[in-house]
């Protein structure tokens, strides 16, 4: 009896590890796929022939001499001026992230602390903007920001997704700041001290975790937006993700999809550093409003 | 804590956020009850070798100071709600009486922009949230029966996906099932058919867009499970054990009804994310075949024919009266819940 058991685990246990490895190739392949062929020319990366190709760069051997090239990444960052884009990118997510940890700790601090009916009822409606798709509200600000001459600028787009992502920081820090007990800043303001004080002196120093799960995931947002940035930036102050949705537009018709394919490694590179450093705060920030709400 | 500190805390995120959700919600609105100007016509006499005549011509000038002076455009009601792009209230109506049963009447119905974005929104949100709980859910169970050693860099590699960049996903993913890319060709090898091509046929589009969909965000649902599942106690699943409850029946009568929470939030952030699909149809140039609600106010706002504030607005705000008709079960309930432990 407990023989047949075993057994029947084990061959369960094999279907489980079955499963679970085509998922992680599912999960992971496209990536080093597209990253071992973006050292490709095209002929490789699509080959017409034989996918093969694009493993062992016949073509690449061909046309550069060599079975690895870095000439998307040139194309890319040099002829087509990725660089900037990059450092909007850069510009952009650094303040759209303390930007929005600034407002959203005051903010989430005072809704763990309230208590007040009106406190659940902001919460709800947080959750109510959280559902907006993003596109609607932009079709809000185009005829205004063109009106008023705030269109294309770093700083509009700035704002637009601090605000945008401000309904989902509430909530996060709203929930991690549930979990630091009351009595701290209780008894610093039975200390004498101002409700402000008692959040600057006692609560600001043990919140450190919780913000940075959250500005992980702020990050995230920012990076990762296209929606904003596709429509309230020129072309001037393109931002990486629109940028290389303009590259769909141009350089496939110029045949170098190439461009198209190194940009999208490079902006996918920074990612992967932050899921390897972080990737215990991401986890349990994905969980923080689930297992405790 | 007193209202007043409160109010000074709250301060900062609540002007963010009224300023630019609750203003653009209203103004969206107040821009589809107008529409363009057209141009401002006027009558000139040309003269000519072999005599005069009246011409109309568009008066630039006058347009363009027309502008200048309403940007809005002019006063047209509830006119683009019910137009062909939109509600096409007449087009329906016309479509009722010409149809001789259902199938002609939903392939008429299905020609009209809007309804075309709305099937294929709401075909993709409730066929892949549904998916994504699943599979998330066979995930989370099989990386926590692996040995601990292997559980980290499984972890890694299944947070990939949601991580990355929407459009740049679907843009890798895009590359792969291109008919020169690996998977393409694959394909076109096992069906033995070198005309497949997955981007030609709407109904391969639409099942390669709701791949994506689940690829993306299975992996949110198996943290949130696999997170869940080191919460179950084991004290009950050794009960259960010894009753003789085979390992099915312990995942079902045990696992399965601790992690309903978890189920509700993931079903929620699903519903509210999904609902508003876009960067994958950019990613994929599937707008031929698959538009999505957010996919046609893109379009209105910066697809290269123009800008059209009216019908970006109008379209906007019945997006919003979807989502709306999406979260009132939640809101309700949550309200319960919330009543329920004020009083």
């Amino acid at each position: 009896m407990s023989e047949l058991i075993h057994r029947r685990s084990k061959s369960f246990t094999l279907i489980i590890w079955v499963f679970v490895f085509f998922w992680i190739v599912a999960a992971g392949f496209p990536f080093l796929w597209t990253m071992w062929g973006s050292f490709k020319v095209q002929g490789d990366f699509f080959s017409k022939a034989d996918w093969g190709y694009a493993i062992s760069g016949l073509r690449t051997q061909i046309e550069t001499g060599s079975s690895f090239t870095g000439d998307g990444y040139h194309g890319a960052w040099i002829t087509k001026s990725f660089w900037k884009a990059a450092l909007n990118t850069m510009v952009v997510v650094i303040s759209v992230v303390i930007i929005s940890l600034t407002l959203g700790t005051l903010g989430g601090y005072a809704l763990a602390r309230s208590g007040k009916k009106y406190a659940f009822y902001l919460l709800m409606l947080a959750l109510v903007f959280r559902a907006m798709p993003h596109i609607t509200l932009v079709s809000g600000y185009l005829l205004p920001f063109f009106e008023w001459n705030l269109w294309g600028y770093l700083p509009t787009a700035i704002i637009v997704m601090v605000a945008i992502n401000q309904p989902f920081t509430l909530w996060m820090l709203h929930s991690f700041f549930l979990n630091i007990p009351k009595d701290l800043d209780e008894s610093a303001m039975v200390d004498g001290c101002t409700r402000f004080q008692a959040f600057r002196r006692v609560i600001v120093p043990v919140m450190w975790p919780g913000v940075i799960t959250t500005g992980l995931f702020s990050f995230l947002l920012a990076y990762n937006d296209f929606t904003v940035t596709a429509t309230l930036l020129n072309n001037s102050n393109q931002t990486m993700v629109p940028k290389i949705a303009s590259f769909l537009g141009t350089t496939q018709v110029e045949g170098n999809v190439m461009f198209a394919v190194a940009a999208v490694v490079s902006a996918t590179a920074p990612l992967f550093i932050l899921v390897m450093f972080f990737q215990r705060q991401i986890v349990s920030g994905l969980t923080a409003g689930a297992v405790k709400g | 804590m007193k209202n007043r500190t409160f109010f000074w805390f709250i301060l900062p995120s609540l002007v963010a956020m009224v300023l630019f959700i609750a203003l653009p919600i209203g103004s969206v609105f107040i821009q589809s009850l107008y529409i363009e100007h057209g141009a401002v016509l006027k009558e000139v006499k040309s003269c000519g070798p072999f005599g005069c005549k009246d011409e109309v011509q568009i008066d630039v000038a006058a347009t363009s100071q027309l502008k200048e002076e309403k940007p809005l455009g002019k006063f047209n009601g509830f006119g683009t709600y019910t137009n062909r792009n939109h509600l096409a209230v007449s087009e329906l109506k016309a479509a009722w009486n010409d149809s001789a049963n259902w199938s002609i009447y939903f392939s008429k119905v299905y020609n009209l922009p809007f309804y075309r974005a709305l099937a294929f929104t709401l075909t993709y949100t409730f066929i892949v949230t549904p998916l994504v709980l699943l599979l998330g859910f066979f995930i989370a169970l099989g990386v926590n029966s692996l040995p601990k050693k292997l559980k980290g860099p499984t972890i890694f590699v299944s947070l990939l996906p949601m991580i990355v960049t929407p459009l740049i996903g679907s843009l890798i993913l895009f590359w792969m099932i291109d008919s020169k890319g690996i998977l393409g060709a694959s394909l076109q090898w096992l069906l033995d058919d070198p005309n497949l091509s997955l981007k030609a046929s709407p109904a391969l589009t639409w099942i390669m867009l709701i791949i994506y969909g689940v690829w993306h965000s299975a992996p949110f649902a198996f943290i949130v499970f696999y997170a869940g599942l080191q919460t179950v106690p084991s004290e009950t699943i050794e009960a259960a054990m010894i009753d003789g409850a085979s390992r099915w029946e312990r995942t079902r009568y045990v696992v399965l009804p601790h992690l309903v929470p978890l189920i509700v939030f993931i079903s929620l952030i699903q519903l509210m994310d999904n609902f508003r699909v876009f960067e994958p149809i950019v990613g994929f140039s599937a707008q031929a075949s698959a538009t999505s609600l957010s996919w046609i106010i893109y379009n209105d706002l910066a697809g290269g024919e123009g800008t059209f504030f009216g019908s970006a607005g109008a379209t906007s705000v019945l997006t919003i009266l979807g989502v709306a008709v999406l979260l009132i079960p939640v809101l309700i309930r949550t309200w319960n819940d919330f009543s329920r432990k004020v009083v």
